[in-house]
């Protein structure tokens, strides 16, 4: 091995490290931000005996969950039964190594390492765990695979409940996946490029995608809350229909990593929405590309900041809507969301043509700032059609008309 | 006749998701800036009916754990007439009565189980001495089951304030 080769090891297992540490302790920490946070929109103060505001309330139902007794049920399947929780679990954490989550920090360093030999590192090292240059595309493929721990602790659980979560959360997830991947189809338009840091860097020239391609940010937070599978569209879970879902059956530390995917899953798809349209750890201005020490701090607080603006979105729509009902959501992935995700490539594409090809425009600024003109005019359009309840019926209109009979003795 | 079916008017237009998606959001967001309602238990505590308390004050008719009231002398009131056993619905006063050499009545053993218990109050609303009553008192936790059966001493040494059992500013209970 060559020195830069070592030095590159060593900086990549550090940064696993780093990330991995970070993203458990925030997602224990984030169990308790639920908590708080729906006991404010309650008018409640939340969890705050254990440590100082409840910090350790987290520790605490960890040690509960160790302690607590593994059951298996009667005639389940075992190894499915034990593998289900790690699969769902491990491609959540999976996802975040392809997020940069700074500037690129200058790393410069030289050294001898007894036996080890010769550690060697220049230049700026970028803050991703694993720079893909198909970042996209990895996101695409393992976020799929967070289905199978669902379905397989639905099916290996032996019990009615639970199989009928697990197949609830494959039907919706996989629904809402090709919502979703049309919705990112635009960002690649814009970007031209799949690789993370890219898309970071076309932001930082243009605007934050946000403003260009508004209906996709929109797409792709309904599909993410539908792909973590949280309100209001919990049905995989659905607790006042199936217990509670896929994991029924589960319990002690089993039934807790049910819980660490489900908001290592909030977390790694607040993350996209941040690094996707809202610029990820770019500050406006052209500060944050300076490459020093306090350009990688800065840039990556502001990272959290946007990350944990997008986790609070989270609970504040899980504490307020109620959940959908099966039919309702089916309908509006496939209805809904699908049919303007397509119908917005299409409109994009065209948009995108006639400003470089037709009007000829070249700089990224003035192009982002011409497809936000398109979209406001696209975004008032569909969320009008939207409020006008033309896709998705309320109640009031799906009333049925009582029978002929009884209505003709009201009228009489 | 047959049983008709009102049909109601529902609203056709102002029906959408979106607006009443934003208008909840607003609402939860604004409840997360009101004062909490929570009361702090082992800190804050409802002690009586005292209407200081807000929406944790006692009622007035809050009927708990017993207490007996005692004389000058420290010595119980009871006079062991009996009637406190007699009206008891669950059956769960004991009461031995005793009489000293003046012809003085007084319990020799007055146990009240608190688990039979149902906390009618009718045992304060028959006793002529005014001894017995049900009392303002809520914290009642206990290692084991049988020191649930308070006796004449326990009873007596309770130093909680005792129910009025009615309401002044509601008197017909209404």
């Amino acid at each position: 091995m060559t020195p830069e080769v070592k030095g590159f090891l060593l900086l990549s297992i550090i940064k696993m490290l780093v990330v991995f540490t970070v993203i458990m302790i925030g997602v224990a920490l984030l169990t308790l931000m639920e908590r708080k946070v729906s006991a404010w929109m309650q008018n409640r103060r939340g969890p705050n005996r254990v440590g100082w505001a409840g910090l350790l309330q987290p520790a605490a139902d960890g040690v509960k969950n160790i302690l607590k007794e593994e059951t298996f049920p009667a005639e389940s399947s075992p190894v499915l039964f034990l593998l289900a929780p790690a699969l769902s679990f491990i491609p959540a954490l999976l996802l975040f190594a392809v997020i940069p989550f700074a500037a690129p920090l200058p790393v410069n360093f030289d050294f001898t390492l007894g036996p080890l030999g010769r550690f060697v590192s220049h230049g700026p090292m970028p803050m991703v765990v694993a720079d893909l240059p198909i970042g996209f595309l990895f996101v695409i493929a393992i976020s799929s695979l967070g289905v199978y721990g669902i379905a397989l602790a639905g099916w290996s659980s032996n019990s009615k409940y639970a199989l009928l979560g697990g197949l609830r959360a494959c039907a919706q997830m996989i629904s809402y996946e090709v919502a979703m991947g049309l919705s990112l189809i635009p960002v690649l338009l814009m970007s031209g490029n799949v690789s993370f840091s890219a898309i970071i860097e076309q932001q930082q020239a243009g605007l934050w995608y946000v403003l260009p391609l508004f209906l996709s940010a929109f797409i792709f937070l309904v599909s993410g809350f539908a792909e973590t599978n949280r309100l209001p569209f919990d049905l995989p879970e659905a607790e006042s229909e199936l217990i509670a879902g896929y994991h029924t059956e589960y319990s002690a530390m089993k039934f807790s990593f049910f819980f660490i995917a489900e908001y290592a899953n909030v977390v790694t798809v607040c993350a996209m929405v941040t690094t996707l349209f809202f610029g990820g750890w770019d500050i406006p201005g052209s500060w944050d590309q300076g490459g020093g020490v306090l350009q990688t701090i800065v840039t990556g607080g502001v990272f959290f900041l946007k990350v944990m603006f997008w986790i609070f979105v989270v609970m504040w729509v899980r504490w307020t809507l109620p959940r959908f009902r099966y039919d309702q959501l089916m309908a509006l992935g496939w209805k809904v969301l699908m049919p303007i995700a397509l119908g917005y490539i299409m409109v994009i594409c065209t948009a995108i043509y006639l400003i470089e090809h037709v009007a000829g425009i070249t700089s990224p600024r003035v192009e982002a700032l011409a497809l936000f003109g398109v979209n406001i005019v696209v975004g008032v359009l569909v969320f009008g059609l939207l409020d006008s309840g033309l896709f998705i019926k309320g109640s009031g209109r799906t009333a049925l008309e009582p029978p002929a009979r009884d209505r003709a003795v009201v009228a009489g | 006749m047959a049983i008709g079916v009102k049909v109601l008017k529902r609203p056709e237009r102002s029906v959408s998701y979106v607006r009443a998606t934003l208008k909840g959001m607003a609402l939860t967001f604004r409840h997360m800036f009101e004062p909490k309602v929570t009361m702090q238990y082992p800190e804050e505590k409802s002690t009586g009916p005292d209407h200081g308390m807000g929406a944790w004050s006692l009622s007035d008719r809050w009927r708990g754990t017993h207490r007996m009231l005692t004389d000058e002398q420290g010595r119980s009131k009871c006079v062991a007439c009996g009637l406190c056993p007699q009206i008891c619905p669950a059956n769960c006063i004991k009461l031995v009565p005793g009489e000293d050499e003046q012809g003085n009545r007084y319990p020799l053993i007055y146990e009240i189980d608190e688990f039979r218990c149902i906390f009618c109050g009718y045992c304060q609303e028959v006793c002529p001495e005014e001894a017995i009553h049900v009392g303002v008192h809520f914290e009642n936790s206990e290692y084991t089951r049988d020191r649930f059966v308070y006796d004449l001493e326990r009873l007596s040494s309770q130093t909680h304030p005792v129910s009025t059992l009615w309401d002044p500013s509601d008197p017909r209970g209404e």
